[in-house]
């Protein structure tokens, strides 16, 4: 058996290995890495620092990987010297290990650059896993963080650190962001929906000293300019990581040179990943370090054949809502190029191609990103575009988008960050049944990385799965072109708080009529009320907390929970609806008293002198509870339904929902309250109470179905607020429980409320809580307005004589 | 188109009295105003919605357009113009102009754009 030795345990290494082991090659294994790190996926250390993975999440090849096929694994242990004589390398223990073939995946490192005063405490890089987590652990809310560097690595730190809640700014050289990749008005996008998400952007800035007493504090200016900082990220380039080849003979320029077989200038040793120079060219992106890894395989095991022949620069930004693609020639103005563009400026969107001789030379992409792999596709097999002519900017009709894929060669790549073929995905689906994403990412690694090819994986899903199931996704709106699902995790996943910062950097900034109130809900809930509240995105019964009837004037409905109320409280109503000349009091089909046609700037002090909590009857809210008198004063009641009623409303009432809950407590079947064609219902029987959910008496009628017998009120009640809780949480905007009862299906709403484990239901009602402790009587208002002239009418500081 | 060529700014308020993207009904000179805060500048409108009579300034503004709190009907802030060619609709707009924190309104510049002038 031969020797094979591997220096660097990383992404193209391993990558080149996983190939290799495809050949059954008569190798003995040994893998060398620094890092006392598995391999793991380098390109989410992003995400890692942005909090949306863990560490574990990110590896690549376990343990058992390495030990199933019989490598062994050096982590924690760098080569020093290769001694070529005697075929040995030697590392930093002092060991020896020899070697038939030897492959070089030493990557790259950060370029510091040879700024005064790097190496103080608190200045960091940002390359390894080490590096993160060293990131993680000094990032604190408030803290002031400078990254050096406006490039792809540069901005994706920022917007980690910034997610940690730390003040960041970036500072770039050049006077556009990115300006490799991109061209100006593509950088202009980008540096406004960068400060959009709230990152400061100084442009251009040399940086010429850090600053500091041996941990940094600031950061000054060629211009003289200084700012504040107490952490420091350089992320300023790479380069490869070459000096064991330079130190051991072999021909090394910027990297270490490689021919079209990645073979090196000495015959037993060979070089993959970003430590290699390949016809001039280095490399900062895993794709085509994949491509080398499987021609490396093949020539390493006697199969010398395939070759590599290089690759387009390609980069694609991984912060979410900013979507930024660039491959191939950026410079428009070399002689016989044409540019083809399309610009949306209020989505944001802007794509430029550079065809040259009818081939694609160059793309940019801002805003929209969808087609990257096409261009890619087009670029790397010099695709002549005559046919694609009338297409260039936006795929051919919907209707062959099955096609496409079927027209797609089975060597097609269809994720690069993992190197995953279409071949690869199509035996996978059928040899093991998948039918959905989740799955085929779990096996085939496709999608899992930078998530760019998910669509593709779908595509193929479809053509190919018997059973895929599609989800189906309603956007929002126009305005904001997500689905609820979606826009639910970008608001958590990206730490939004308002609607502005939402619209802003997913959405055309505007907003209407639909997608903010929408948005405000969701805000409220997912931040269980501690949101930056936005009362210009509320209808305007949310600004004011009462009903705008159709003459403008406003309607008043006090709670009173279960409908129960006393002399006392009559007496009040009838007050006011004197005091205010009131045109209109009504008894409401929920138990409760309506007073209607007041104006606005009456409100604060009608609801002064009602002295009860508002109803909520004018928000997709708690509305009311209707009770029956149940065993305090019925004959037939087996239950107390009015106590229990009450309890329920003071648990639930002033919180928000996707529609308004309407609920019901009876104290035996006859059901004299209706409990079940309300959206929430109890049930009294001799015993127990049945809880029942997405009943409506509305333009439809649907009885509630059952979600649950219990004995006991207390576990009643809490059924009640588990199935409201999950309601909240996974509701799209204005869908009734009636609805979303039967979208889901009771089962599946079964097993994830009161069937579900003791540990999700207690975190479900731990949101609840978090959120009711925040949530309080609108009507309060009326002393602390939320601003000076939210219920009174502008008087003109100066009245004009006409 | 009408206009009337007679200015006459009226003081209206302190700019902070409209909170960002959100409007406040005012009577000036017999004539019920609608002024919006759109961030960068104020603009008025006349606050009755032709359709029966909304109150505009409690509607929810999206970008540089008015949606009526009644039924949506939607109103370009500046023109007065209903949104969609097929409403003939319109509202009057006013000059408005801020100087030292104070919002200024010229009521006697009403602007009224008919719908089919627009079309045409
Ligand atoms: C934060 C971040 C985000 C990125 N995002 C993307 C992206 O979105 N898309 C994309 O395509 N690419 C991205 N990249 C780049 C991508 O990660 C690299 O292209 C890829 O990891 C290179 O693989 P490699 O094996 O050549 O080098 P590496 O993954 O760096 O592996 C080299 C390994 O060799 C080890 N080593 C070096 N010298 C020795 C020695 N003498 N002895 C023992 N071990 C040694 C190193 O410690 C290292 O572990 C990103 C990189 C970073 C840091
Ligand atoms: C009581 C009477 C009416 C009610 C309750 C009413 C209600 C509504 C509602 C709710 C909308 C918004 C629809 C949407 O957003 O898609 C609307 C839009 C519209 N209505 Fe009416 N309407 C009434 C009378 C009329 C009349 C009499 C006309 C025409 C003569 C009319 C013409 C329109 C038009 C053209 C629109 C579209 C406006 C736009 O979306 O910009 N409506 N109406
Ligand atoms: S539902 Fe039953 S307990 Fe309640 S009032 Fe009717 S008969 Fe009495
Ligand atoms: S009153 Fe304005 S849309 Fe009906």
């Amino acid at each position: 058996m031969k020797q094979l030795v591997v220096v660097g345990n990383g992404m193209a290494g391993v990558a080149c290995v996983e190939q290799i082991l495809k050949h059954h090659p008569d190798f003995e294994i040994t893998i060398f890495g620094d890092e006392t790190h598995v391999n793991y996926n380098r390109i989410l250390l992003s995400s890692v620092l942005a909090g949306e993975k863990s560490p574990e999440e990110i590896v690549l090849n376990s343990e058992d990987w390495y030990r199933d096929n019989g490598i062994r694994a050096r982590l924690g242990v760098r080569i020093e010297r290769i001694d070529r004589a005697r075929r040995l390398a030697i590392d930093s223990t002092g060991a020896e290990t020899p070697y038939g073939k030897l492959i070089l995946a030493t990557g790259s490192t950060a370029f510091v650059p040879p700024i005064p005063g790097a190496g103080k405490k608190n200045v960091h890089v940002f390359r390894t896993l080490d590096d993160t987590r060293e990131l993680i652990a000094k990032s604190r809310s408030g803290l002031k963080a400078v990254v050096i560097g406006g490039g792809l690595l540069g901005l994706e730190a920022a917007r980690g650190l910034q997610l940690r809640g730390c003040h960041v700014s970036v500072v770039h050289l050049m006077d556009t962001l990115m300006e490799r990749q991109l061209d100006r008005p593509a950088g202009e996008l980008l540096r406004r929906k960068i400060e959009d998400l709230g990152i400061r952007v100084l442009l251009p800035r040399q940086t010429q000293a850090l600053l500091g007493n041996g941990r940094v504090d600031g950061v000054k200016f060629a211009s003289g300019e200084e700012i504040e900082a107490d952490l420091v990220v350089i992320a300023a380039g790479i380069k490869p990581n070459a000096w064991l080849a330079r130190e051991s003979g072999l021909e090394v320029r910027r990297g270490i040179l490689v021919n079209d077989y990645l073979e090196t200038s000495d015959p037993d040793i060979f070089a993959v990943g970003e430590c290699t120079e390949h016809r001039g060219q280095t490399f900062g992106l895993v794709a085509p370090l994949m491509e080398q890894g499987k021609v490396l395989a093949a020539t390493i095991t006697g199969r010398r054949g395939p070759v590599f022949t290089g690759a387009a620069p390609a980069a694609k930004l991984k912060i979410m809502g900013v979507e930024i693609f660039s491959a191939g020639a950026v410079d428009a103005s070399e002689p016989g190029v044409e540019v083809v563009r399309y610009e949306d400026p209020s989505l944001g969107i802007y794509k430029k191609l550079l065809v040259k001789d009818n081939r694609l030379h160059g793309v940019i992409l801002v805003g929209d990103t969808s087609d990257d792999r096409r261009y890619t596709q087009w670029l790397r097999e010099e695709t002549d575009l005559a046919p694609h002519r009338r297409h260039l900017l936006f795929p051919p009709p919907a209707a062959d988008s099955g096609l496409e894929v079927a027209e797609m060669p089975g060597s097609f790549v269809v994720c690069g960050c993992n190197g995953v073929n279409k071949d690869d995905i199509v035996h996978a689906i059928h040899e093991h049944g998948i039918n959905t994403l989740a799955e085929l990412k779990d096996r085939t690694r496709a999608s899992s990385s930078c998530g760019s090819c998910s669509g593709l994986c779908e595509q193929l899903l479809r053509a190919v799965a018997p059973e895929f199931e599609e989800e189906t996704r309603t956007t929002l709106c126009a305005c904001l072109p997500f689905s609820y699902e979606q826009l639910r995790e970008i608001v958590r996943g990206q730490q939004l708080k308002s609607v502005q910062e939402v619209l802003n950097v997913y959405g055309n900034r505007k907003g209407c009529e639909v997608c903010k109130p929408a948005l405000s809900y969701m805000l409220d809930m997912l931040w269980c009320g501690r949101h930056d509240e936005d009362r210009s995105a509320r209808f305007i019964n949310d600004r004011v907390h009462a009903n705008i009837q159709k003459d403008g004037t406003f309607s008043v409905v006090p709670r009173m929970r279960g409908g129960v109320t006393s002399p006392a409280e009559l007496r009040r109503i009838a007050d006011v609806a004197e005091k205010y000349n009131v045109p209109m009091v009504k008894v409401t089909g929920s138990q409760r008293i309506d007073l209607l046609g007041v104006k606005k700037s009456d409100l604060p002090r009608v609801w002064a002198d009602l002295g009860m909590p508002s109803g909520q009857a004018y928000t997709k809210g708690v509305r009311m509870v209707k009770t029956c008198v149940g065993t305090e004063f019925c004959r037939f009641g087996v239950q107390d339904s009015t106590r229990a009623g009450i309890e329920l409303e003071h648990r639930l009432e002033n919180l928000f929902t996707p529609h308004k809950v309407k609920m019901g407590v009876v104290g035996c079947p006859r059901n004299c309250a209706e409990a079940t064609v309300k959206d929430i219902g109890m049930v009294g029987q001799d015993g127990s109470w049945q809880v029942v959910v997405g009943g409506a008496a509305g333009k439809s009628v649907r009885k509630a179905d059952l979600l649950i017998t219990v004995e006991t009120t207390a576990e009643a009640l809490d059924a009640c607020e588990l199935f409201f809780q999950y309601y909240r949480e996974n509701a799209n905007y204005l869908e009734r429980t009636y609805d979303f009862v039967e979208r889901l299906g009771i089962e599946a709403i079964r097993k994830a409320t009161v069937y579900s484990t003791d540990a999700e239901k207690r975190k479900l009602l731990e949101r609840l809580r978090k959120s009711k402790a925040i949530a309080k009587d609108a009507w309060l208002e009326r002393d602390t307005p939320a601003n000076p002239t939210q219920f009174v009418q502008i008087e003109p500081l100066e009245t004009t004589c006409s | 188109m009408l206009i009337n060529f007679e200015s006459r700014w009226t003081r209206i308020a302190p700019t902070a009295s409209i909170p960002p993207r959100e409007g406040r009904a005012v009577t000036v000179a017999g004539a019920e105003l609608a002024i919006f805060n759109l961030g960068e500048r104020f603009v008025t409108i006349s606050n009755q919605c032709p359709h029966q009579g909304g109150p505009l300034c409690d509607g929810i503004v999206s970008g540089a357009v008015v949606v009526c709190p009644l039924h949506g009907w939607r109103f370009d802030l500046n023109t007065g113009l209903a949104v969609r060619a097929s409403l003939p609709a319109c509202v009057e707009t006013y000059p408005t102009r801020v100087e030292d924190g104070i919002i200024l309104v010229d009521v006697a510049a009403a602007r009224r754009i008919e719908p089919n002038e627009a079309v045409a």
